[in-house]
């Protein structure tokens, strides 16, 4: 097993709060790595921390190293903009951009320099059949994105990530929002994306993680509890916390 | 009977409070019915579409064209936004957008007490340093750009549509900046974030993205600080020059609409239709503001609740 | 090259943002600093404890108390009326109005009364005193003066009661409190800082304003006496003593600018002051 991105002693502070705390892990590559926990227990924060995207909040610190293509993605003179086309984020709620369907996912590749529009028409159509919403909506490409459902902007958003053709999807409860069919669809769409990319996802569901994840990291208050191959895991969980976790004792 | 009394009580107060919200609303068709009132003497004779666009002001020969004060507005107001608008959006977008919040937080009184400034303030101010700075340095420098018409300094005095331009612009920015904070705050930071995870730099961010979602609030803060700048009075007053003419050049004198009111108080009741003449222009006012106001809260109010 | 060109333009926008936010608190500084260089030199006592005296436009002895009385005199009655008239305004919408819709009538009609030019106020002023057959005087100013600060005052009043829980009017309907009990005894005394931000507020922008109390309140040389006299006041001070060719005189425009300028910081500190205090006391 490849690892395709590793934290180092990670720690990321608001204030005099560390919402995570040391935090030594690898994730594999081309696999889907879930984080679980209960709530308020830093996973948002690992995970946001791992794209360089939790730098943003007001008055935040961060120690450690994040090992991503064998460079600290934290080392002075990295270019943060590189960082984030390379390591992508799905959020929780699907933000579509205030702009058409079609700009939608031609935005990431315009920044690149994409210009040529074929170049462009042809990206836009794979990527919108890579998140499955290709049928959907392949005659209405010039609408605003936000007269979509939800559960499709949430597919816009996977195809929109999806065209600055990044290496690691990260997903952040991407389904919390979403009713069960649409939630459905975008499993689906996870497990068979994992052939290209390595996903890592942050879910407090239990049964998603069972269902999607090859790989399993266990958080509680900040620390690493536990991590292992996800029928190990499940299986035999090791430490007291994560034992009482699954079964169910506090979420 | 104390429950009783304490009903009625309540009831009077409840019919107190709706005359008060009533009044409220009541209060510009109010104002507007008021000086139509005065203004209809002059009104029933002339046309107010030829009103507007007749040249000649003479008010002993009962000649009432108001073109002069209002090219004169536009010129002022219409400066006063060329400076003021670029200045806000870089600020406002500082503010909103790179600023730690500990600066924010700092510098949003400090907003708050440039709108606290009294007109007849700016005014000084503007005559102070914004007209001998004219006079001294500016109009002397730019003698040889003469025959650029825009920059025609054939007055000297300093005292000229882009001294007002100034001092409004300067009055202004309170109102565009809060609006425009208020408008950027309301972007959901999620966007930003969606944006910024593609790899996308801030800058790139705020043009592609945020500027974007917030056009109509942007628009919305210009019409603000445009209808703002059409009724301030005193300030403009003190640095324009008062000269009823259409200026053809910057450093020309002008004759804004609302100086024209302030100005002649004293002897409208003296000459025949002047106090309509006068209400006339209120009127005018009191309507071009009105209709931005409106638009420019309708506007808000819908993108705000897009939020 | 993409790469060099995008940090350029960050670099360029960021420098320029700068550039714009000092440009604007420059000119805060620079109006500021100019006032009180120009005004502190003319600074007296007599400025601020004497009545204008025989000669007084022309550089002989005297001060602007009058103006200073006129404008507290007509600031203060203005805020006093418009204070209860607001007060009720940002009552009704929060106890009594239960229509969604009309309320936000409401608050669109008093946004757009905010926009209002006070030079309009003032000739609105002055048509109804024409019709009633009053002249110029502080009853009329205080008029003109009360709609002017009606909308701020009201919109701040509303702005603040927005921060009061719904779950504190329910839990004072639910001991069986009626609207108006409910209103001064619980929403009163919970944005009792924030109402007062919102006095200062209106009555800061009344004492600075000249355009409407130009045609309505007049100027004289002497002391508030009576509700039907014309009074003096700040604003129009400076901009009467500016007018004059004598230096002195002018002179004494700039440190009336100054006691003005000075009376607006320190309601503005004020008005921080309550603001921050009535924060600490909200119950969120």
């Amino acid at each position: 097993m490849d690892t395709v991105i590793q934290s180092l002693g990670l720690t990321v502070a608001y204030g005099s709060q560390r919402a995570i705390d040391n935090v030594t892990v690898s994730f594999p590559e081309r696999q889907i790595t879930a984080i679980i926990g209960p709530s308020g227990c830093g996973k948002s924060t690992l995970l946001r921390s791992l794209c360089r995207l939790v730098e943003l909040t007001d008055g935040v610190e961060i120690w450690g190293r994040v090992i991503f293509d064998s460079e600290d993605i934290y080392a002075p003179g990295v270019d943060v903009t590189d960082v984030r086309k390379r390591i992508g984020l799905l959020a929780q709620r699907p933000y579509p951009l205030p702009m058409s369907i079609y700009e939608n996912v031609a935005y990431g590749p315009r920044i690149y320099g994409i210009r040529q529009r074929s170049a462009l028409d042809e990206l836009v159509e794979k990527e919108l059949q890579a998140a499955g919403l290709w049928e959907e909506v392949r005659h209405r490409l010039n609408e605003p994105a936000s007269a979509l459902s939800i559960g499709q902007q949430q597919r816009l958003c996977l195809a929109r990530g999806l065209a600055v053709e990044p290496e690691v999807l990260l997903c952040d409860e991407v389904t919390s929002s979403l009713d069960p069919l649409s939630t459905q669809r975008i499993e689906s769409r996870l497990i068979e994306l994992k052939q290209q990319y390595s996903i890592i996802l942050v879910t407090h569901v239990l049964r998603q993680a069972r269902h999607l994840a090859d790989y399993v990291v266990f958080m509680y208050m900040g620390e690493l509890i536990e991590h292992g191959p996800s029928e190990e895991f499940f299986a035999n969980p090791k430490h007291e916390k994560t034992r009482a976790y699954l079964a169910g004792e506090f979420y | 009977m104390i429950l009783h009394r304490r009903l009625v009580k309540d009831r009077i107060a409840y019919y107190l409070m709706l005359a008060g919200a009533g009044l409220s609303i009541a209060l510009v068709p109010l104002i507007a019915l008021a000086l139509a009132g005065r203004a209809s003497t002059l009104l029933d004779q002339q046309s107010l579409g030829k009103l507007m666009f007749s040249v000649t002001w003479s008010p002993l020969k009962g000649e009432f064209g108001f073109l002069p004060f209002v090219v004169g507005t536009f010129w002022v107001t219409g400066l006063a936004m060329v400076i003021a608008v670029p200045l806000c959006m870089l600020s406002a977008i500082y503010i909103a957008e790179y600023a730690p919040n500990r600066l924010r937080a700092s510098v949003k009184p400090l907003i708050d007490l440039l709108a606290g400034i009294p007109s007849v303030v700016y005014g000084l101010w503007g005559i102070l340093t914004i007209v001998p700075f004219l006079r001294d340095y500016l109009i002397p420098r730019l003698s040889g750009l003469t025959r650029i018409g825009l920059l025609n300094a054939e007055n000297p005095t300093g005292y000229s549509v882009l001294s007002g331009g100034i001092v409004l612009a300067v009055m202004v920015f309170p109102v565009i900046i809060s609006t425009l904070d208020e408008v950027f705050t309301a972007v959901p930071h999620g966007i930003r974030e969606a944006s910024l995870a593609l790899g996308a730099s801030r800058w790139q961010t705020i043009k592609g993205v945020v500027l974007r979602r917030a056009s109509p609030g942007i628009i919305a803060a210009i019409v603000f600080g445009f209808s703002r700048a059409i009724g301030e009075t005193m300030a403009v007053m003190m640095v324009v020059g008062n000269v009823a003419q259409i200026p053809r050049s910057i450093f020309d004198a002008g004759y804004p609409l609302p100086a024209l009111i302030a100005n002649n108080y004293g002897e409208m009741m003296s000459i025949p239709m002047y106090d309509a003449a006068l209400m006339t222009a209120a009127l005018v006012l009191l309507l071009v503001v009105f209709l931005f106001t409106l638009g420019a809260r309708l506007i808000l109010m819908q993108a705000m609740r897009s939020v | 090259m993409r790469h060099r060109w995008i940090r350029i333009e960050e670099t360029l926008m960021l420098f320029l943002m700068r550039a714009s936010l000092l440009v604007v608190l420059g000119s805060l500084v620079f109006i500021l600093a100019t006032i009180l260089i120009k005004g502190l030199p003319a600074l007296n006592l007599a400025m601020l404890t004497q009545i204008p005296r025989g000669g007084y436009y022309l550089g002989k002895e005297g001060g602007i108390l009058n103006a200073i009385t006129g404008s507290l005199a007509l600031a203060g009655g203005a805020t006093a009326i418009s204070f209860c008239l607001a007060l009720a305004v940002a009552i009704y919408l929060h106890n009594f109005c239960s229509s969604e819709r009309w309320a936000s009538v409401l608050r669109l009609a008093l946004d757009v009364l905010w926009g209002i030019p006070s030079i309009v106020y003032g000739a609105f002023g002055f048509t109804v005193m024409l019709f009633i057959g009053l002249r110029a005087s502080l009853l009329g100013g205080i008029v003109a003066l009360v709609l002017l600060e009606l909308p701020i005052m009201a919109r701040t009043m509303d702005e603040v009661m927005n921060l009061v829980p719904s779950g504190l009017k329910e839990a004072s309907h639910a001991v069986g409190a009626t609207r108006l009990e409910t209103a001064f005894k619980v929403v009163v005394r919970q944005t009792l800082p924030g109402l007062i931000t919102a006095l200062l507020l209106g009555f800061g922008r009344g004492i600075g304003d000249a355009a409407s109390v130009l045609f309505t309140a007049g100027y004289t040389d002497r002391l508030p006496s009576s509700l039907f006299r014309p009074v003096a006041s700040l604003p129009l001070a400076v901009f009467f003593q500016l007018g004059t060719p004598v230096a002195d005189v002018r002179a004494r425009a700039y440190a009336s600018a100054l006691i003005l300028t000075g009376m607006i910081l320190v309601i503005s500190l004020l008005t921080r002051y309550f603001s921050r205090w009535g924060m600490r006391n909200v119950i969120r």
